[in-house]
């Protein structure tokens, strides 16, 4: 190994341990997932109902906020006090980080969505669920969608320091990296598919974004 | 009338805080009636719509649509059987046209080819291309999307339909097409429409009534024509402006309303006597009554100075052949046959032929110089004076004269004195004349 340069390395790292790394990014990222998701089943409902009562979106906002200012690896730690190690507590606070862009994005998008639309469709009859899932919803979605996307980018970050508490994911090979002696390229063959992952998932939830956009305008 | 009105709403009230946004307004709407609501803003003709259709609920008093009070029913069943159309359009930005206008037939679950064909059926309706179903909203104009929402609102044959304010975004030339659009499909399909505006010319060419409101109240409640004849006090009178009022003198006012008193004499009575009342008067033409007042021709001096001798009663040398206008014939009607006929003055009769007075040519060329503009390069106060004033006078005989120049001299002549006549009277007159 020592006459090869890193990139070599990388490379014999790669066809060497090729499963392994698609394991780990395949763990890494449902970790991830699961937690926007369970974020977004929790956040946005809380999203739409704060933007009804404005005096709430206040406090559920800066709470949120409270949980994002938190360095991520003393949340981490924090949580394991309660859950112990492994993969729940990464969700948790996966789940805890992504709260607060969906919660944000959902409550201003109900907001901006157009006064005189909501006026239109009660006027013509529709039910309040008609309202919401006709009108508010499909208006709105591409200001939550960049929430998720926000939340998404965040938690693969958020999840690769989930390794210290034995979660697994692409963390375990950059940490793996840092153990070894000249670890660069064990490192790298971690952080690169990280960030490969986040920049895919930004261009992707980015693209549906505008997608959901092009209608509303 | 008949014995429950299509809409009735009665004793309405709202009030928000301390503020009575609307007090005790009571209104009773026929079938196929087009009203206007019009006030400045702030005087609850809003809200006052948005109650029939529960957007806002009233503080106290009834609604009634036809005999069901609304407030006792589902708001969103009410809404559906309501059209509604807003200042600001209100399509669904995320919906084609097709989608926007069925989404009313939709909620009520119509099967899809019923669908397919009202949609066909409304954007013709709405003079626009059948293509334009499959667009989206931002690729029409403003206009364009108003008469989709104008047509949405008629999409599940609602029979009521309310509309806020619904032109006035729209720039004057769309607006008189959108306007002209609904007045054609109100009297078309017969719907019964209620319409909020701020703009007194709108008003006056849809509504078959207006509502005038201020500060929540109704302050008068008629049709376009009575209004512009009696307004209730100042503050409509300002509503519709004193050009409006002007203008809108030759197709409101009556030639009953203009007529002064004639010089008549009955069927029966002599060449003689006819003569003497002429030489009296000094006038050179008599009209010629029955003993009930009903018209029935004229003498001229030059007949009876011919048959003078030989005739008994003016009914024998009298010319029936007499062209006269009826009082509740609107000037704008009659002015062109008065005028062009070129006589000097025209007998006017009540319905059942009595003669009740004489237009002069003066007269009409005073209501039509006012409503050509005239008004505004004079002074206004004389205009008004000018229009109104009707001042008594005795001095004109009925005559029948057909020489053009002579006519015009005459009324250069009327016209001249007639300035002259007490001022402080004509309002009343005008009212007076009326009834």
């Amino acid at each position: 190994m020592k006459d090869m340069n890193l990139w070599q390395q990388l490379v014999y790292y790669f066809t060497h341990n090729g499963q392994y790394i698609l394991d780990q990014f395949n763990r890494h990222f449902l970790i991830s997932i699961y937690g926007v998701i369970l974020a977004a089943i929790v956040g946005i409902p809380i999203g739409i109902y704060v933007s009804r009562h404005k005096h709430l979106a206040t406090w559920v906002i800066g709470a949120a906020n409270v949980i994002q200012t938190t360095p991520s690896l003393a949340m981490v730690s924090i949580i394991m006090l309660g859950l112990g190690l492994g993969v729940n507590t990464v969700i948790l606070t996966v789940f805890l980080y992504s709260l607060l862009p969906i919660i944000k994005n959902t409550d201003t998008g109900m907001r901006n969505v157009n006064p005189d639309v909501l006026d239109a469709g009660k006027g013509m009859g529709m039910t309040r669920w008609q309202i919401l899932r006709q009108i508010e919803l499909p208006l709105s979605l591409s200001v939550i969608m960049a929430g998720l996307r926000n939340a998404l980018v965040l938690a693969i970050g958020v999840t690769a320091i989930g390794s210290f508490v034995g979660a697994g994911g692409l963390g375990d090979i950059i940490i793996r990296g840092t153990n070894a002696t000249n670890g660069g390229a064990i490192i790298l063959a971690g952080a690169l598919p990280t960030a490969l992952m986040a920049i895919i998932s930004d261009m992707v939830l980015g693209f549906l974004e505008k997608r959901f956009a092009a209608r509303t305008q | 009338m008949a014995l429950t009105a299509f809409l009735e709403i009665s004793h309405l009230r709202k009030v928000y805080g301390e503020n009575v946004a609307v007090n005790d307004f009571n209104i009773k709407v026929e079938r196929g009636e087009f009203i206007c609501f019009i006030g400045t803003s702030g005087s609850g003709k809003t809200t006052t719509m948005r109650m029939i259709n529960r957007m806002n609920e009233p503080t106290s008093g009834t609604i009634k649509i036809n005999g069901e009070d609304v407030t006792k029913m589902d708001p969103v069943k009410l809404r559906r059987r309501i059209g509604y159309v807003i200042q600001n359009i209100g399509l669904l930005p995320h919906l084609t046209i097709k989608d926007n206008i069925l989404l009313v037939p939709k909620m009520l679950k119509w099967d899809q080819k019923r669908m397919d064909e009202r949609a066909v059926e409304m954007i013709k309706m709405a003079e626009l291309p059948e293509d334009y179903l499959e667009r989206y909203p931002s690729e029409l104009s403003g206009g364009q999307q108003q008469r989709v929402g104008v047509v949405r609102a008629l999409a599940a044959d609602q029979e009521l339909i309310l509309m806020d304010e619904p032109f006035g975004a729209l720039d004057p030339i769309t607006r008189d097409a959108l306007q002209d659009l609904v007045k054609d499909l109100q009297q078309r399909l017969g719907k019964t429409f209620v319409f909020v505006t701020h703009d007194m010319d709108e008003a006056l060419k849809l509504a078959t009534r207006i509502v005038i409101m201020s500060h929540g109240e109704e302050v008068q409640v008629d049709t376009p024509e009575e209004i512009l004849r009696h307004p209730a006090n100042k503050f409509v009178a300002d509503l519709i402006g004193e050009d409006r009022l002007i203008q809108a003198k030759p197709t409101i006012t009556t030639v009953g309303q203009i007529q002064r008193p004639a010089i008549s004499i009955v069927q029966t009575a002599t060449p003689r006597e006819a003569l003497s009342l002429m030489h009296k008067t000094r006038v050179d033409t008599l009209l010629i009554t029955d003993p009930d007042g009903i018209l029935r021709g004229y003498v001229d001096l030059e007949v009876i100075n011919d048959k003078f001798r030989t005739a008994d009663t003016v009914e024998a040398i009298m010319n029936p052949k007499v062209f006269y206008v009826r009082q509740s014939a609107v000037i704008s009607d009659t002015v062109d046959r008065i005028l062009k006929r070129g006589y000097r003055n025209v007998p006017v009769v009540d319905d059942a032929g009595k003669l009740t007075g004489i237009v002069t040519r003066a007269a009409l060329v005073d209501m039509v110089y006012d409503a050509l503009g005239g008004a505004a390069t004079s002074n206004n106060n004389d205009t008004d004076k000018d229009m109104s004033t009707d001042g008594p006078r005795t001095d004109i005989g009925t005559t029948d004269v057909k020489e053009g120049a002579q006519a015009v001299a005459d009324v250069a002549d009327d016209a001249d004195t007639k300035d002259k006549p007490a001022k402080p009277a004509e309002k009343e007159e005008v009212h007076a004349h009326n009834d």
